[in-house]
C-alpha cells in the first residue's frame, strides 16, 4: 500500500488513540502489584498500539514508534531482564529469583519482594510487546508486504 | 468418518457435562483446593498463598504474587516460551538479506 491511498480518518484517529492506549497498557503493568493486571496483558496492549499505527499509518513512519529490526532484541533484553535478576539473587547469595537479596538500600524484606516484581513484570511486558510485534513485521516481511 | 466423529464428540461433551455436575461450586470455602490438607494428607499450597501473600510480598493482589513471586520460574519458563515463538517467526519467515 502506497502512503496515498490511506485514510485520514484513520491516521488521525490512531495517532490519538495510540499514547492514551499506550499509557493505559503501562497502568496496567505497574497496577498489577494492587489490581487486575501485569505484565503479559500490559505487553499485548503496548503491542496492540503499535500493531494499529503499523496498519493505519504505514510501516515506514510507524518505524519512527518501533522500528522493524527492534523485535527480537527488545524481546531478548525482556527476558534477559527477569532472568538477570534471578540470576543476580542468585549471585548476591539467595536461591534464583529470591528477591529479598536484591540490592536495594532501605527496603523490607517485603519490599523488595515487591520491587522484585515490579522489575519481573517490566521484563515480561517488554518480551510480549516486542515478540508480538516481530511476529506481525515478520509475517509481512515474509509476504512481501509492509 | 463424520458421523463417528460427531457421535464421539457429542458422547465427550455429555460426559463432560455429567463429570461437572460432581464438581464443588465456584469459590465454595470447602472446595479441595481451599482445605488445609488434601485428602492424602499433604499440605495445600492454595492456603498458604493466601494467608502469606500480603505479608511476603507487601502486594494485595495474590494473583501477582504467586504469578511473579512463588511461581517466578514458571513464568520465566513462560515468557521463554514467548520470546522462543517470536525468534522461530523471524527465523521462518524473515528473508534473508
Amino acid at each position: 500500500m502506497t502512503s496515498s491511498s490511506r485514510n485520514p480518518i484513520l491516521i488521525t484517529a490512531s495517532r490519538l488513540l495510540a499514547p492514551f492506549i499506550q499509557l493505559f497498557a503501562l497502568y496496567v503493568i505497574f497496577h498489577g502489584h494492587f489490581g487486575p493486571g501485569g505484565g503479559f496483558q500490559g505487553g499485548a496492549m503496548l503491542a496492540a498500539s503499535i500493531l494499529m499505527l503499523r496498519l493505519s499509518v504505514g510501516a515506514e513512519r510507524s518505524e519512527l514508534k518501533f522500528r522493524k529490526s527492534w523485535g527480537t532484541p527488545v524481546g531478548a533484553l525482556g527476558a534477559l531482564i527477569f532472568a538477570g535478576t534471578g540470576l543476580l539473587t542468585l549471585l548476591l547469595g539467595g536461591r534464583f529469583l529470591e528477591y529479598h537479596f536484591l540490592p536495594l538500600p532501605d527496603l523490607s524484606r517485603a519490599e523488595l519482594h515487591s520491587a522484585g516484581i515490579l522489575l519481573i513484570e517490566v521484563g515480561v511486558s517488554l518480551a510480549v510487546m516486542a515478540v508480538l510485534v516481530a511476529i506481525y513485521d515478520d509475517i509481512m516481511e515474509g509476504s512481501g508486504g509492509g | 468418518m463424520r458421523k463417528t466423529s460427531l457421535i464421539a464428540l457429542v458422547l465427550f461433551g455429555a460426559l463432560l457435562l455429567y463429570a461437572s455436575s460432581g464438581l464443588p461450586g465456584h469459590g465454595d470455602p470447602d472446595g479441595p483446593s481451599h482445605r488445609e490438607r488434601s485428602r492424602v494428607g499433604s499440605p495445600v499450597a492454595a492456603a498458604h498463598y493466601i494467608r502469606h501473600a500480603q505479608a511476603d510480598a507487601a502486594s494485595p493482589n495474590i494473583v501477582t504474587v504467586v504469578l511473579a513471586d512463588y511461581r517466578g520460574f514458571d513464568t520465566l519458563g513462560e515468557t521463554i516460551v514467548v520470546l522462543t515463538a517470536g525468534l522461530v517467526c523471524y527465523l521462518i519467515l524473515r528473508r534473508s538479506p
